[in-house]
């Protein structure tokens, strides 16, 4: 039995996002803001392996003048802020906002047009800092921005607070994806998904948005406080008036080592979606899996203070800290062992995504082990802030999360697109990225214990850190390659891939039941779920629900733990409002930078907006009333 | 403390060279960093070794399929008690390696908190944007000194250094000798270290402090205890008065411009504290925070051009004659 049937065009109409320019401003479907998110946050990438390339091309060589001192701050700090707050986060939430709906079977995301808002809000955020920096005002403090340099005294003008102000947009796009996501697990799950048969990458967003409600706060918090500092004189930061500069960064830090779990989370999911696909099997230990996705959230919220070792922290509580960064190892360990079972006892079929995945049991296990070691305190106060630790965390974030996000690329680009990337392509972009990437970042281990601080602009010749420099740009430079070839497969695929199909790689997740592109409805039928691997059962298909309306944007809401049906409710339609609050948005948080006076009047436009967005109309009303049928 | 298992660890830069490098200890405590290192690093590539030699055996022994094969859901109904146990073994052993990592890594703790620091040299390091300043301290406060970007220390003698920032947060690190400790407006702070081994080893600010951040760097010259109390000895001394008229030419101008209203020269009027003092400036090795060497040319160059030099610098450039220069530069040159 097909999922696919006549009234398919009625509700292709009734979810499609309007035509023209109006549809460009006023789209709410999932799939239209999910795509748009993940090329957004894909561009900022761009953006910032850019920057990296010019750091390089600066410490190819001692003594060096390619960059000067301020132009290397200005970049070094942009690419820090945009790989950690413009792309590394968002990107996770992108890609879940639009996989997220179809893997548990729902027409829609919640909140539709809080989802809109929450792009175009990391939008703005992400363009104003790159105009601040393209008229050199961009941020030169480090994307850590410590006080008291990054304070009124020591960093006067504008470029921290267009930095700080970065950090309330992409904190407020990302703390509302945080309630879309959790609430769509939590209460849009096609029928008969319980949460025991949760997919595990559908598991790992939940885990990851539970872990951003918690921690985002923080650097709003402190964000907050230091624009106050710059902004009209408070002394939250100031030790001569009684402040603290290490409040800062134990705020930060609260914030900052989750967030290094809210990109890697996520991108276990990935692993353990692309393993269990391409070995044939279930993953091995699926109760395993979720607690150990659990245990990491709760253990990242306990070791932010090895960030902090050479501060002036007594040094049995340094001691608890060494204990809990090393623990949350185990964890890791623990799905990196039921990985190894299940592609030990799968049947492998050796695509591209593949490929990428296995990358993670070398690159990752470097990262994490260095990890091990910058857990122990003497270790970490030798190698603490210099070329080690950036080898260090490129290890765990490229080999952690972006190669697996590369081949969740792979895997899910057919879905999006209906097209096929070339395989050839795409294993010469993985082996010069592996082979780039290790050249690049291997020798900064060295130089790291060679004594080569971070963050330097310029080095001299006699400590002989030069050769090593030297084969890191030129692993660059390969990586930079790599890259242009992904470039070039996907302009390719675009224009003449292969067809897809519903399930180019025969998975066995609810999102592959579906055409590639999707319907705009995602499912003409909305399937019923009999298991955790549903299309890989004997009969996939062999009910769905009835009686959901095909002129309104209707959906079934589900119970939390069971997903039995609970109630019908309406989605809201396409309207241009979420765009028009979010440019009042932006006008208050961009004219609070110069005036305190901003966040005054500049309320004013948001409240309009936000009061026409909610406003009802009484054609809709009726409609909704009109359904309103006893079953 | 430094017992004969550290000695091991201990190693001497070749003679003349500049060395700055954690793998080479110099005193204990690096040393004892590094006696945790080297078998941290072991048991890290055993275990990397370990999960690849795993994946190997894995991707070796697995079947293979093609894209349209079917999905396998027997693992499902059967609980698969090999894996299992394959499982958990892996995991405890994982689990006892860390545990064994936690305790070396308090043990070696324990190691470097128990420097013995009687009789210990006291030294007040006060961090800039963007050089260190260093104010030997003394009981008898009549034979304290100052001086700056070049730290003597005498070999076998423990070191206090009291750490204080005056600006933003800076990170002493020399890496022979120790581990960095973070200098923190608001916060004073101790490290204690020894050199055993005479040499001449590099330090560098190890925490964002702004634009010459890379050009904070400290020269940490280790000597014999005799020769250590000889030049402390100079560097107590006031400034001798120049001899010659262009030199007095130079004072005369060092003391009536701008060069007095930040630095001091000891033994004369000129006593300001906003950047390093110059009593015995020509007995440096480098200039500026180790980042030109200490030649008649750079100095001069460095007098009215610094901005040139050390983009961003505090000092600010001059209008002066090259005549100007000339004396000031001669002035300079006379105080070893």
């Amino acid at each position: 039995m097909s999922i696919h049937d006549t009234r398919s065009a009625e509700l292709e109409a009734t979810w499609r996002d309007p035509p023209g320019l109006r549809g460009v401003l006023s789209a709410v479907n999932h799939k239209t803001i999910g795509r748009r998110f993940i090329v957004t946050a894909f561009s900022f990438f761009v953006a910032a392996g850019i920057l990296a390339g010019l750091m390089r091309l600066q410490l190819m060589h001692p003594g060096n003048t390619v960059l000067g001192p301020d132009r290397y701050a200005q970049i070094f700090t942009m690419h820090g802020t945009t790989m950690m707050f413009l792309f590394a986060v968002p990107v996770m939430q992108a890609v879940a906002v639009y996989v997220v709906p179809l893997m548990i079977g729902a027409r829609s995301i919640a909140f539709p047009r809080l989802n809109a808002y929450a792009f175009w809000i990391y939008l703005f955020g992400g363009v104003m800092l790159y105009g601040a920096f393209l008229l050199n005002v961009g941020p030169d403090a480090g994307w850590f921005a410590y006080v008291p340099l990054s304070g009124p005294a020591y960093s006067p003008g504008k470029r921290v607070d267009f930095w700080a102000q970065m950090i309330t947009f992409t904190e407020l796009s990302g703390l509302l994806e945080a309630v879309i996501q959790i609430t769509t697990i939590f209460k849009l799950r096609a029928p008969g998904m319980t949460l025991n048969r949760l997919p595990l990458y559908v598991w790992s967003v939940l885990v990851t948005n539970f872990m951003i409600l918690f921690a985002m706060p923080a650097v709003m918090l402190s964000s907050t406080a230091l624009i106050m500092d710059r902004l009209v004189g408070t002394h939250f930061y100031n030790p001569a008036e009684g402040g603290d500069v290490l409040l800062w960064q134990h705020l930060f830090w609260f914030f900052g080592h989750p967030e290094v779990y809210f990109i890697f989370v996520p991108a276990l999911g990935f692993m353990s979606t692309i393993i269990a696909t391409f070995s044939r099997r279930q993953i091995f230990g699926y109760t395993a899996m979720v607690v150990a996705l659990i245990a990491t959230a709760f253990l990242a919220f306990g070791l932010w203070v090895h960030h902090m070792f050479a501060t002036n922290l007594p040094e049995l509580g340094k001691s608890f800290f060494t204990a809990v960064s090393m623990m949350i190892a185990i964890p890791s360990a623990v799905q990196i062992f039921c990985w190894l079972a299940t592609l030990k006892t799968g049947r492998l079929v050796m695509e591209v995504p593949l490929h990428f995945v296995l990358a993670f049991f070398f690159i990752l296990v470097v990262g994490g082990l260095t990890g091990v070691m910058l857990a122990a305190v003497p270790l970490d106060l030798q190698v603490h802030d210099t070329y080690f630790v950036v080898a260090h965390f490129h290890y765990v974030l490229i080999g952690g999360a972006v190669f697996p996000l590369v081949g969740a690329f792979y895997y899910w680009f057919p879905k999006v697109t209906g097209r096929m990337l070339s395989g050839v392509l795409g294993r010469w972009h993985f082996w010069l990225f592996f082979a780039g990437f290790n050249l690049t970042f291997f020798p900064m281990h060295v130089l790291g214990l060679l004594g080569m601080p971070r963050r330097v602009y310029t080095y001299p010749a006699d400590p002989g850190w030069g050769a090593l420099n030297l084969l890191s740009t030129v692993g660059d430079w390969i990586t930079g390659v790599s890259f242009l070839l992904f470039a070039l497969n996907v302009w390719r695929a675009l224009a003449r891939g292969m067809p897809a199909g519903a399930n180019p790689w025969g998975a066995p997740t609810l999102e592959w039941a579906t055409s590639s592109p999707p319907h705009a409805a995602n499912f003409p039928r909305v399937p019923l779920v009999r298991g955790v691997a549903p299309l890989w059962l004997a009969e996939p298909y062999a009910g769905h629900v009835r009686g959901l309306a095909d002129t309104q944007r209707e959906v079934l809401a589900t119970t939390v733990l069971d997903a039995a049906p609970d109630h019908r409710m309406i989605m809201p339609t396409p309207t241009i409002w979420p765009f028009l609050s979010a440019v009042a948005t932006t006008m208050l948080f961009i004219g609070s930078i110069f005036t305190p006076w901003a966040v005054v009047w500049g309320t004013v436009p948001v409240a309009v907006a936000l009061v026409a967005w909610f406003w009802p109309t009484r054609a809709e009303t009726a409609e909704h009333l009109a359904l309103e049928k006893r079953p | 403390m430094s017992g004969l298992p550290l000695a091991a660890f201990l190693d001497t830069p070749p003679l003349g060279e500049l060395s700055q490098d954690a793998l080479r200890a110099a005193g204990p405590q690096a040393a004892a960093t590094l006696a945790l290192w080297w078998p941290t690093l072991a048991l890290c590539s055993a275990v990397l070794l370990g999960i690849l030699i795993a994946l190997g055996y894995a991707l070796a022994t697995s079947g293979r399929a093609v894209r349209s094969a079917p999905g396998d859901l027997s693992s499902l109904a059967n609980r698969e008690p090999g894996l299992v146990r394959a499982v958990s073994v892996g995991v405890a052993l994982s689990t006892v390696a860390l545990l064994g990592l936690v305790a070396a890594s308090a043990a070696t703790d324990r190691k470097l908190a128990s420097l013995d620091t009687a009789g210990a040299l006291q030294v007040h390091v006060i961090a800039h944007q963007w050089w260190w300043e260093f104010e030997y301290l003394d009981a008898d406060v009549t034979r304290r000194f100052v001086t700056a970007n070049e730290l003597h220390l005498p070999v076998g003698r423990a070191v206090e250094l009291v750490l204080d920032a005056d600006d933003v947060i800076h990170s002493l690190w020399i890496p022979n000798l120790a581990g960095k400790r973070d200098l923190i407006p608001g916060h004073t702070q101790t490290l204690r270290l020894r050199a055993d081994r005479a040499g001449v080893y590099r330090g560098q600010c190890a925490e964002y402090c702004g634009y010459q951040h890379a050009n904070m760097a400290l020269r940490v010259v280790a000597e014999e205890p005799g020769a250590f109390t000889a030049w402390a000895d100079r560097m107590r001394a006031p400034a001798a008065a120049p001899a010659t008229p262009l030199a007095q030419q130079g004072r005369a101008i060092f003391e009536n411009g701008t060069c007095a209203m930040c630095h001091t020269v000891s033994g004369t009027p000129a006593a300001a504290k906003h950047a390093p003092d110059l009593t015995h400036l020509a007995s440096r090795r480098r200039l500026a925070a180790e980042t030109l060497e200490n030649t008649h040319d750079l100095l001069a160059r460095w007098i009215s051009r610094p901005n040139a030099l050390k983009p961003g610098v505090y000092m600010p450039d001059q209008a002066y004659s090259e005549s100007d220069v000339q004396a000031l530069t001669a002035y300079l040159e006379t105080l070893k």
